[in-house]
């Protein structure tokens, strides 16, 4: 699989990072959701797929949850939730990897 | 991860392309299930569909509740819909979906199998929508899918070809818009079996495994390119109004706003409609009296009756006023933004934001409260908000808080007169509710009803008009459910206190109140509430008001035994009570309708949510305790302090 692969060779970029760690508008590719199974399958069935892209968008005002755009819908996560979904860079993305 | 199960690709027995089998012989009428993933439009189609002639029932034994209603056909039959729970699955994990998986594979003994399934799914997202497609269509019953808002769709350049998709399924599919009432016609046709019989031929078509989410939207992605689905253009206006909603600095000022008015609604908008309603309600009663003649059947009927359930009814007006805003508010999408701002908040207490919803109507009523926290998929965290819905301050506690503080706390103006003591007693109230609420999540939530990393996933819906017929659809509901509860167990209580303070009969004549057996029961609580304050009069004012709160007022206006007219009325009762109640009595009896759980509706209602006595038991037993030590204190530093 993609992401198993990914993970495997995950030592070519500095860190792995997670959907927490990105700006607003920064588009990135899905690569794994590291949750207890029951959650991660109801964020698989809210568009959060690996290989999908998601584009995380405003923060609730005060440092509350945060809106992500995926698969053609607006969904509010938690911080804590989004810093366990691993994601790389979308390749069209403006902002530039170096490496 | 659950996606690689060894389960082989299932291929599902297209169905008859009918939508609907030949009509059974024996009679039984015909049930068509509506099903589809939240936001799709779903209950606005059903209510397009029935219109009134629909019912919300709770499936026995579980918490979920359902619409059924009937749909008229052009050929004059009549149709069963059933308007199932919002899923994006069929894969049971919440309550909900394990109703709508059960009654769609016929596995509840309770409900008949449909005959029919119509998948709703959101056209202007119809990538991810599609995925439910797959189990629906596996189940083998005849379906036609439709494809609502295709408004939207069209209005930002979105398309999709529907006998291509429809080929590919192998069912029918339509085009509608639920809401604009586009494309309805259709389902009618469809209905009635003329449109779909000249489809193919049943054929097999192939399904993803359903267990694998990224292999079933693959196949609707797939599907999706097949039919030439483009996607529409993102929705502007949400965005320009989360822009706003959601502002750091304007977002919160517009939540506030929205709390305010609701609350002003509460407060101040309602009352000239109560004062109206409880007019003729007045009027009505002086009428019976002049055209009855006297007779223990005419004060039953105008002093138990009419004052105990009139008392209730004034109500009305406040309460359908604080469901409009609700419904508009949820409706149009606002509902998901204020609780994702909540969030943050509540969380600090071991809530989530989904738990603000409920709370919010607890203001109006804990039992319409309890059940709007279905929204909350954590079961603990669902427990935690019923728990202390019932101690935000409801408007069954107005009355009684009103009588109170009028007959004892002195206008003394306050702040320059911005603000008088009374007011400021209201206030307080209303804060002490608020503040035991969060304690008691706090202290659930840190013990019996710990949960690890309760979750927040909420989908923010696009913002959408609400429709006049979704927003009357609802008061109406509601107007039912509080008539027939003043009608049935409020009217119960105002027959037995009246019959009870008017027996046993002394020389065939009313006894006085003490000799009653009203007065006995009174008398016999007695010594557990004088340390409260509290005398026999106002015990049995206590023991009328556990069917709920307001029937007090009408209990102390019935044994006190004031008649004349209304301003009479309200000024003497005040006069009454203070000859009963000292101030830290008066003081003490508000903390105690504050906090005690004086509601047998609510009870009822937590128990039928949580599934049983234990958890309705716990939150009398706890909100009881809380009313008793609280008043206890109360009456004690009110006595100390004012000698």
């Amino acid at each position: 699989m993609d992401s198993a692969n990914r993970a495997a060779i995950g030592a070519s970029e500095p860190s792995p990072r997670t959907l927490a760690e990105l700006a607003t508008g920064e588009r990135c590719i899905l690569e794994r959701l590291d949750l207890p199974e029951g959650l991660a399958r109801r964020l698989m069935e809210l568009g959060f797929l690996p290989g999908h892209e998601i584009i995380p968008g405003r923060r609730a005002p005060g440092g509350g949850p945060r809106v992500f755009q995926v698969d053609g819908s607006e969904v509010a996560l938690r911080e804590e939730t989004a810093a366990r979904l691993y994601v790389r860079l979308h390749p069209e993305s403006d902002v530039a990897v170096t490496s | 991860m659950s996606d690689c199960h060894g389960a082989s690709p299932r291929a599902g027995l297209l169905p008859n392309p009918s939508i609907l089998p030949p009509r059974p012989a024996n009679d039984r009428p015909i049930i068509v299930a509506i099903v589809g993933p939240p936001n799709a439009g779903k209950s606005t189609l059903f209510n397009r569909l029935t219109g009134l002639r629909q019912k919300v029932a709770n499936f026995p034994g579980v918490t979920v509740e359902h619409r059924m209603g009937k749909a008229k056909l052009k050929d004059n039959h009549e149709v069963f819909l059933v308007d199932l729970p919002g899923v994006y699955s069929l894969h049971p994990r919440a309550e909900d979906e394990q109703v709508t998986h059960d009654v769609l594979k016929g596995e509840r003994g309770d409900f008949p199998k449909p005959d029919a399934v119509i998948l709703i799914l959101d056209a202007t997202n119809l990538g991810r929508h599609l995925v439910l497609a797959a189990p629906i269509l596996d189940l083998g019953l005849p379906t036609l899918v439709l494809l609502n808002m295709a408004d939207d769709l069209e209005q930002r350049g979105g398309k999709v070809d529907i006998a291509a998709l429809s080929s590919d399924l192998n069912t029918p599919v339509a085009l509608i818009s639920a809401s604009k009432g586009i494309g309805i016609e259709r389902i009618q046709q469809f209905l009635m079996g003329t449109a779909a019989r000249l489809n193919a031929p049943p054929a097999r078509i192939e399904l993803p495994v359903l267990q694998d989410v990224p292999k079933c939207r693959q196949w609707a992605a797939k599907l999706g390119a097949q039919a030439s689905y483009r996607a529409p253009a993102p929705p502007l206006w949400t965005r320009r109004l989360d822009a706003v909603f959601l502002h750091p600095v304007a977002g919160p000022l517009v939540f506030a706003a929205v709390v305010v008015a609701v609350f002003q609604s509460i407060f101040s908008w309602a009352k000239p409609l109560m004062d109206s309603l409880q007019g003729v309600l007045l009027n009505f009663g002086h009428w019976l009296t002049t055209v009855l003649p006297d007779s223990p059947w005419r004060s039953l009927l105008v002093d138990g009756i009419l004052s105990g359930v009139g008392s209730v009814v004034v109500f009305l007006p406040q309460i359908l006023l604080l469901f409009l805003f609700i419904g508009i508010l949820e409706d149009s999408g606002y509902l998901a933004r204020a609780a994702l701002i909540a969030d943050r908040t509540m969380a600090k207490f071991g809530l989530q934001g989904k738990s603000f919803i409920p709370l919010l109507s607890a203001y109006a009523c804990a039992v319409p409260a309890v059940m709007a926290t279905r929204v909350i998929e954590n079961k603990r965290d669902r427990i935690a908000t019923i728990m202390i819905a019932p101690l935000m301050t409801c408007s069954a506690r107005l009355p009684v808080y009103t009588l109170i503080i009028a007959a004892f706390i002195p206008n003394i103006p306050l702040a320059g007169g911005f603000f008088s003591l009374p007011a400021a007693t209201m206030l307080s109230l209303y804060i002490l509710g608020f503040a035991a609420a969060i304690i008691t999540a706090r202290v659930l939530k840190s013990t019996i009803l710990q949960s690890r990393g309760s979750s927040f996933i909420l989908e923010m819906p696009p913002y959408r008009w609400p429709t006049l017929q979704s927003l009357s659809l609802r008061l109406l509901d509601r107007a039912k459910i509080f008539l027939k509860r003043a009608g049935t167990v409020i009217l119960l209580v105002a027959v037995l206190l009246w019959v009870l303070a008017h027996l046993p009969l002394e020389n065939g004549k009313t006894p006085p109140l003490e000799h009653s057996l009203a007065g006995m029961v009174g008398k016999g609580i007695e010594p557990a509430i004088k340390p409260l304050g509290f005398n026999w009069k106002i015990g049995i004012g206590l023991i009328t008001s556990l069917a709920a709160r307001e029937v007090i007022v009408g209990t102390l206006g019935t044994i006190y035994g004031i008649e004349g007219d209304e301003l009479q009325q309200s000024k003497g009762l005040q006069a009454a009570v203070r000859q009963d109640l000292s101030t830290a009595g008066a003081v003490a009896l508000l903390i105690f309708f504050a906090f005690a759980m004086q509601c047998f509706s609510t009870l009822a209602v937590v128990k039928r949510e949580t599934g049983g006595w234990r958890w309705p038991a716990f939150q009398f037993g706890y909100m009881l305790a809380l009313a008793y030590s609280g008043s206890w204190i109360a009456f004690h530093i009110t006595r100390y302090f004012l000698g």
